[in-house]
């Protein structure tokens, strides 16, 4: 368990900046979860609590999500489930249990860019952006690929493109750390396959072409060449070889449900 | 620092700790039902509800609860003791040390959806573990629990 010698709930988003800047022991609270984990000694506790910033606003272009919006909120927000399906829901129903989701937070989920995290691979899958207190807005595909800094992630912004997300996962037990997670994207111009928890951090997938999704072999062809693309490693949970021949399994059930199945939109 | 919140819609004023958590809290308040079980936000047992709402005290800070309505088991024991009636009549308790956080989830659950088909109860529940059982008994309890409430 951490110690905190200051617990401060922000009275705004400069306040918590100029808190954050002071050093890598003060930290912005997100859900928690993660965080009490650890033994850090901590300066300033911030907590971005009060800032309106749980709010999951949708307009004609999109919705834009606040970083303290919990993961249950996005399981169970009608407008989302609208407009892309179940991605969202699929992706963080498997996360521990409900009391957990409704702690967890958007913000806290995609920040650090955990490698093991549902929710960057099923935002990374949409046309996603993040909203940074400094940094602006920037493409969600490009943040993730920066190194941590001390920013202050304030939304995500997720644009209503029409295109369709299938989510996928594997866990060696429910409510695990997933082994792979897998979320397919069917855009108006061709497929994109984002594969995470390789154990690294989720990467997207959108050179491979697929023609003819309907036709079974197409599906195999498509997955066997998107998987060679991705670069797997081994942990406790299984094996590089293990997760690669797992990624081909999830991109074909992803596209199956594609192609087949109208619930998964 | 000072907190001020409503335990079991008493309210309470209280110095804490910067780091105290909600569960140690709670418990300093002599509300003793919820248990720290893991302490890793995987075993439910120390639920509670935040302003309604289901939630793990134990990865709480307490001071994010400032004006908050918290609710624990002490603060529900009618509703809690008819569920508890269904746990015992199938004999689904071993050591019930798991049991004040199922039933804050049992009852929360029950207020988001009063008619939950099988697979949406074992879902929302999949939080509350119990090491002494397979959970045959809970299941047994819950599907009487909940078909009674389809009943009335």
């Amino acid at each position: 368990m951490y110690t905190v010698k200051n617990y401060v709930i922000a009275d705004s988003l400069e306040q918590a900046y100029d808190l954050k800047q002071k050093g890598r022991n003060n930290i912005i609270i997100g859900g928690n979860l993660w965080l009490k984990m650890g033994h850090r000694a901590i300066q300033n506790a911030i907590d971005l609590s009060r800032l309106g910033l749980d709010q999951i606003e949708e307009d004609a272009e999109g919705f834009r999500i606040g970083c303290m919006v919990t993961l249950r909120q996005l399981e169970v927000h009608e407008g989302l489930k609208t407009a892309f399906g179940n991605v969202f829901q699929e992706a963080v129903r498997h996360i521990v249990g409900v009391q957990f989701r409704n702690l967890a937070s958007v913000g806290g989920s995609i920040f650090p860019r955990f490698g093991f995290s549902d929710v960057l691979t099923a935002f990374l899958a949409c046309d996603s952006y993040v909203e940074l207190y400094q940094g602006g807005t920037i493409p969600l595909r490009e943040f993730a690929e920066m190194p941590l800094d001390n920013d202050i992630l304030t939304h995500i912004y997720v644009k209503k493109d029409g295109r369709r997300v299938c989510y996928q996962s594997y866990r060696l037990t429910e409510t695990d750390f997933p082994v792979l997670t897998c979320a397919v994207a069917r855009k108006e111009n061709g497929f994109e396959t984002v594969l995470g928890a390789r154990p690294k951090r989720a990467v997207c997938i959108s050179d491979v072409e697929l023609h003819t999704p309907e036709d079974a072999g197409e599906r195999e062809i498509y997955a066997e060449q998107t998987a060679g693309k991705a670069e797997f490693g081994s942990n406790m949970r299984g094996s590089a070889a293990y997760r690669k021949e797992l990624a081909k399994v999830l991109i074909v059930r992803a596209l199956t449900e594609l192609t087949e199945d109208e619930t998964c939109r | 620092m000072q907190i001020e919140v409503f335990l079991n819609e008493e309210k309470v004023q209280a110095d804490i700790r910067p780091d105290m958590m909600l569960l140690d809290f709670l418990r300093s308040m002599n509300l003793k039902s919820m248990k720290r079980g893991c302490d890793t936000g995987n075993c439910g047992l120390c639920t509670v509800w935040v302003d309604g709402k289901p939630v793990l005290s134990c990865g709480v800070p307490a001071a994010r609860v400032q004006g908050a309505h918290i609710t624990t088991l002490e603060g529900v024991q009618e509703e809690a003791a008819e569920f508890s009636r269904f746990l015992a009549a199938e004999g689904a308790d071993q050591c019930g040390f798991c049991s004040p956080g199922l039933i804050m989830n049992v009852l929360a659950l029950k207020k988001e959806n009063p008619h939950p088909t099988e697979e949406e109860m074992k879902e929302y529940l999949a939080g509350n573990l119990c090491r002494c059982t397979g959970y045959q008994g809970q299941y047994r309890a819950l599907a009487k629990y909940f078909e009674i409430e389809e009943a009335q």
